[in-house]
């Protein structure tokens, strides 16, 4: 079904360290939901089986009781109990069929179910894990969890699970039968099976060490792929195309190479399997037909019969149970992958001070939960249990703030400011002096290791997560925009928001005039992160986005080099106009955010190494006035 | 189509047809055991016969090896057919790849060509091989069993010629009906997939503006619109068990029945009516398998499809018939050249642009985005084809040189670069595969880049990651311009190639080429006015046309928008910041541990 099969390099290992806690975990997660379904499903396949084997004997005494006295007594024949007999098996078989269906129809809810929630418990876990774990992760990887290991799960849940409940206890019932009918014909049969499942244990080990290679080269050439296929421009500007074909002839020549050996190995388990059966059938025919002719061990014509069709329906569970190893095997692993994203520590928020709404009355201020429109912040004492309320200026403080995405890096060293009120604080510096690093920590996208950042004299560590991100607004350098209206991507931060209020923030973020102009104004629909917009159309909606929300505070990273300097202007403008009267963080690449900023950061290394005006700065001659002039390298 | 992706079976078209033969002598030597244990029956426990039973018995066995020596062949066979007409169909994707033009390229996206060549001939790869073992061998074993029926006794066998007919029907209306459900599924599954996809790409914004809850939901919906489809997908094809079931169970029964009578009226045998009972399996079980094949094939003839795109899609640049292998000098030329990407656009890219540039000259192009700047040097190395007039490059069309000649000679350096995985060094020799250690660094230098290279511990010959992840971008421009270098080009493009290095090393890679490589015609598209500003003239794209061409005072003096971009980037509207988006992958690399 969906979901491209290409684990590309990631299918090396398919090894799970320990299978049985994996498998543990995925029955709880089967029965926490659908355990009463399962367990009906369970008695359905032992009627389904139990029915089965009583047609199967009913062989035995069509042959014995029925058929062999007409032979006997040919003038005669009384077909009544044959009729009689034929309908109760009819009842049997309709048995099967009845439980055979409720078995698959239930299965259909439960493997279904098991996904969706799988799917949304995962995806739910995933919106609650910290930046961070997508920064230190691939997409791709991410990805794939949802398209592959989630089908390979429901795969094994659906198919494999019920076949291996089937097959086990078809094989003990089948046996118990076969012991009934004849102890020596069985012992035959166990021999075959023997065989059988050293040979397939053989070819399946090989096959196994090859799939192993298979995976491994199959990684090296799609990665190949990915890698000519993407530079094709490059390669065809350095008419590299034979080079690039030799290379693949290699890695194409391996794959196939392994693949072979691979596959040759895992066809032939089907035959081996199948003929083995078919030897053990001979077999036990001779046998028995010798054994009925000089009627040892007393067995009868319909027995033999009987036992052949057993001989049959023992094999086959067994052939299923090796066949389905291998994809356990993949199965395993994709649900190892699942559970270690479900596993990942959700982002910690031990944050209680809130954002509340309040009202002016006679005996001051009050908490209510309309929308007045006033906001303060609810700072409950943990110890006295004291609630104070405290204005939402907007004024943010960092005293020696330390931070590295890793403990063993740091990135920013003794971070010292602060901005009050409607202040503009610019953030300059060279590639890599940790610039953009300052957007993570004000919304607590990434922790600080050391110091503290205060928002209105609170620590942001006590304010909760949700009412310190809602307080702030953010537009960052790569736009995102989502499946949905214009409308729609405008209000993403306020849901309820009108459309007077929609028009009302395009046009401060000077969006307006571009979103008249779209095919279906406010309402057009964009698709795959706005793609049918250019880039400083999707800018101007994520400036929108962030004055709908009308936050004290702003965090700007502004996006530069790819945008002309004609739509530059315009985008700036809308910038500007934000930033009108908000506590403003902005890490700028342009010369005008800059100049009229109330303070200007150079960083470098991590360090704040110059701070002031745009005057000051240019006055002492230091590294800002480097920048600035371009003569940094003497 | 199927008939040009078959094409590819190649060198591997005899084992290809091995395969079902062998795989028909298994079908065939199966059926014969359940016939011939009729006989063990009734001549040899009936008729008392033991000396049969043990010679019966032996023809059985050495049956059963014959079905075993093709089954095993069959699969043997099979996996070398299948991987082989896979490496076959990547080799011909692969290479009819290479042949693309950057137009081409442009109408399959990358994701799209290279899902192709792994996904698609996966899917491919296993179909073939299936198909190769069970075309022949579930509808053999249903005609020979059908046969061995009627052979034994043709008024029961005529139960199972009904019930495959009512069986296939059955089946046929339950898969169509699946089918369509199915069908309905699939953008279903996109739409989740986006959902994902955008929240794991989009997730600072989610998490800035608290939506994580209404994400959720969102996800949840589409969640539960994909388990309804798919459970009446599947509650349709359910019925095809019981159904299947149904008819097998009917068939045992109506045979013991009747069986039963004609065994009494003595035109059956105990040992015949056995042996039709095992039949009876085989047949609906291969009526099965048929199904089933068709259901795999409604899903891989998408990925036949795509495949067949690439193969079939022709170049559109190829080279001429006598084709020119030498550039006189670096002059350029266009000659009221229109173009467009698309051949039926409304609006061309490029209007009537006609100009002249001397060998060795530095141009200059700037202009604002989409002004087609990028259209109009990329016609100079043919990468797309005018849509009329023409472009010299050394006094002739463009058209008439051999591709690698031209390409040699006119270097581009892209605005999108790739570097490959490989050491410096490798990479570096795409220019000019013979270079040597001094050349590398000699090139290396004039691009700025001998510098840093040699900071690295291990020198030119630091590993490159693939995509060129661990230099940053500054860094892997100016790689890029090196490799370029190494061409010894007669026409040196730089398109917009230096946006992530800081304006004094571009400034003195500038110099550099001045003095180093005076008779390459140079030309420099950048955003930056200080980029540009020095070149000996400087074109102004607008819209698609020439809005000037000239020396940097007289564009000043005469040039609307030059001037207008002049001041808004020279005066208070400056860029000091070198390489801002290349900040954002300097922070990533920290957090990967740092370089």
């Amino acid at each position: 079904m969906p979901g491209p099969m290409n684990r590309g390099q990631r299918g090396v290992k398919p090894m799970v360290d320990d299978p049985g806690k994996v498998i543990r975990r995925l029955f709880s997660y089967i029965f926490k939901d659908y355990g009463g379904l399962f367990t009906i499903v369970f008695i359905m396949i032992v009627i389904g089986v139990l029915a089965n084997i009583q047609g199967t004997l009913f062989t035995r005494s069509l042959i014995d009781d029925y058929i062999t006295p007409f032979l006997i007594d040919t003038e005669t024949p009384d077909f009544t109990p044959l009729r009689n007999a034929i309908l109760k098996v009819a009842c049997f078989y309709m048995l099967g069929i009845v439980a055979g269906f409720i078995q698959n129809r239930l299965m259909i809810n439960i493997s279904q179910g098991v996904q969706r929630n799988l799917r949304n418990d995962l995806f739910s876990h995933m919106e609650t894990l910290p930046v961070k774990y997508f920064d230190t992760h691939t997409h791709g990887d991410i990805m794939s969890i949802y398209t592959n290991d989630i089908d390979t799960l429901r795969e094994i849940v659906s198919r494999t699970l019920p076949q291996l409940v089937n097959s086990a206890f078809t094989v003990v019932s089948v046996l118990i039968s076969m012991f009934i009918l004849s102890v020596p014909l069985t012992v035959i049969t166990l021999i075959m099976v023997g065989i059988t499942m050293f040979a397939t244990k053989t070819a399946g080990g090989l096959s196994g060490k090859y799939f192993v290679s298979q995976q491994k080269n199959l990684g090296a050439a799609n990665g190949y792929i990915e890698e000519m296929i993407g530079g094709m421009k490059v390669v065809k500007v350095f008419t590299h195309e034979e080079k690039s074909i030799e290379g693949f002839d290699k890695l194409n020549e391996e794959l196939c190479d392994s693949a072979n050996k691979a596959n040759k190995f895992s066809n032939i388990l089907g035959p081996i399997n199948a003929q083995i059966g078919n030897i053990s059938y001979v077999i036990c025919a001779v046998a028995g037909g010798a054994m009925a002719l000089n009627g040892w061990t007393g067995l009868t014509l319909g027995t033999l019969a009987s036992f052949l069709t057993f001989n049959r329906s023992f094999n086959m569970p067994i052939n299923q149970i090796s066949m389905q190893i291998s994809s356990i095997v993949m199965a395993l692993a994709g649900a190892d992958r699942i559970f270690k994203l479900m596993d990942e520590d959700p982002e910690a928020d031990e944050g209680y001070v809130v954002l509340v709404n309040v009202k002016e009355t006679d005996n001051g201020i009050e908490e209510t939960d309309e929308h007045t429109g006033k906001w303060m912040w609810k700072h409950t004492h943990r110890e006295t249990g004291e609630v104070e309320y405290k204005p939402w200026t907007g004024d943010v403080t960092f005293d020696g703030v330390d931070f590295g995405y890793t403990d063993e890096k740091m990135v920013l060293h003794d971070i010292k400011m602060f901005a009050n009120a409607g202040q503009k604080i610019a953030f300059v510096g060279s590639t890599g002096a940790g610039k953009t690093t300052i957007t993570n920590l004000i919304n607590r996208f990434y922790d600080i290791q050391d110091g503290k950042i205060r928002y209105d004299g609170i620590n942001i560590n006590k304010i909760r997560k949700a009412d310190l991100r809602r307080s702030l607004g953010m537009v960052l350098q790569e736009t995102h925009l989502f499946t949905g209206t214009v409308a729609d991507n405008i209000r993403y931060g306020k849901p309820d928001a009108t459309m007077d209020e929609v028009i009302e923030a395009a046009k401060l973020a000077n969006a307006d005039g571009f979103i008249r102009r779209l095919p279906e104004g406010y309402e057009t629909m964009l698709k795959g992160d706005g793609a049918n917009l250019s880039q400083g159309q999707r800018q101007l909606l994520s400036i929108a986005r962030a004055a709908i929300m009308n936050p004290p505070v702003l965090i700007l990273d502004e996006a530069t080099s790819s945008i002309d300097t004609r739509t530059e202007r315009i985008v700036q403008r809308g910038m500007d106009s934000l930033m009108k009267g908000r506590t403003t963080f902005v890490i700028a690449h342009r010369l005008s955010t800059v100049k009229n900023s109330d303070c200007i950061m150079v960083l470098e290394q991590g360090r704040i190494i110059e701070r002031g005006t745009h005057d000051e700065l240019i006055a002492a001659k230091g590294k800002y006035y480097q920048l600035y002039t371009g003569n940094n390298i003497a | 189509m199927l008939r040009r992706i078959l094409k590819e079976v190649r060198e591997y078209k005899a084992v290809s047809i091995a395969t079902p033969l062998c795989m028909l002598i298994e079908v065939i030597a199966e059926m014969f055991i359940p016939y011939l244990m009729s006989s063990i029956i009734d001549k040899g426990v009936y008729g008392g016969d033991m000396g049969h039973i043990i010679r019966v018995g032996g023809m059985m066995l050495v049956i059963a090896a014959i079905g075993l020596t093709g089954g095993l062949l069959g699969g043997v066979f099979a996996a070398k057919a299948a991987t082989g007409f896979a490496k076959n169909l990547r080799k011909a994707m692969f290479d009819r790849i290479q042949t693309f033009s950057f137009a081409n390229i442009d109408r399959f996206s990358t994701a799209g060509l290279v899902t192709r060549l792994t996904t698609d001939v996966n899917t491919l790869q296993m179909g073939y091989q299936m198909a190769l073992r069970m075309f022949m061998r579930a509808p053999a074993s249903l005609v020979v069993a059908l046969v061995m029926s009627f052979v034994i006794n043709s008024r029961i066998a005529l139960i199972y010629l009904v019930a495959v007919v009512v069986l296939s029907l059955v089946l046929y209306l339950i898969i169509s009906r699946a089918m369509k459900y199915f069908k309905l599924a699939f953008p279903k599954y996109d739409a989740l997939n986006e959902s994902v996809q955008e929240n794991v790409s989009a997730i600072r914004v989610v998490k800035a503006y608290v939506r994580e809850e209404d994400e959720i939901n969102k996800f949840k919906k589409a969640s539960q619109g994909i388990y309804d489809v798919f459970t009446k997908a599947e509650g349709t094809t359910v019925f095809q068990m019981p159904a299947m079931m149904l008819t097998v169970y009917s068939c045992i029964l109506l045979i013991s029945w009747f069986g039963a009578r004609l065994i009494v009226a003595d035109s059956l045998t105990t040992g015949q009516l056995m042996s039709l009972l095992a039949y009876c399996m085989n047949i609906l079980m291969s009526l099965m398998m048929v199904s089933m094949i068709f259901v795999m094939f409604s899903i891989g003839s998408a990925a036949i499809e795509r495949i067949y795109e690439v193969l079939v899609e022709e170049s559109t640049i190829t080279d001429p018939d006598n084709p020119v292998y030498d550039v006189a000098d670096g002059s350029i030329d266009f000659e009221n050249v229109n173009f467009a990407y698309n051949k039926d656009a409304k609006e061309d890219v490029l209007k009537n642009i006609s100009l002249h540039i001397d060998s060795g000259e530095t141009i200059g192009i700037i202009g604002a985005t989409g002004s087609a700047k990028t259209s109009l040097v990329n016609l100079i190395s043919r990468l797309y084809d005018v849509k009329s007039g023409c472009v010299k490059v050394g006094g002739k069309d463009v058209r008439e040189y051999d591709l690698k000649t031209l390409r040699d000679k006119v270097s581009v350096v892209l605005q999108s670069n790739t570097l490959f995985s490989g050491s410096i060094y490798d990479n570096l020799r795409w220019g000019d595969e013979n270079a040597t250690y001094a050349d590398c660094q000699r090139a290396a230098k004039y691009a700025c880049a001998d510098e840093f290279i040699r900071k690295f511990p291990d020198g030119y010959n630091t590993h490159i990651e693939q995509g060129g992840t661990n230099v940053s971008g500054g860094q892997k421009q100016r790689l890029c311009i090196a490799r370029a270098l190494l061409k010894s080009p007669k026409v040196l493009i730089l398109d917009d190639s230096t946006s992530a290095v800081d304006t004094a090393t571009e400034a003195k890679i500038r110099k550099t080429f001045k003095e180093e490589i005076p008779d390459t015609t140079k030309i420099i598209i950048a955003q930056r006015i200080s980029s540009v500003m020095d070149s000996d003239r400087i074109i102004v794209m607008d819209d698609g046309e020439i809005n000037g061409f000239d020396t940097h005072e007289n564009l000043l003096k005469n040039n609307e928008i030059y001037r207008e971009v002049y001041e808004s980037q020279m005066q208070g509207g400056g860029d000091f910041d070198e390489a801002s988006k290349k900040d954002a992958e300097t922070d990533d690399d920290n957090v990967k541990g740092g370089e």
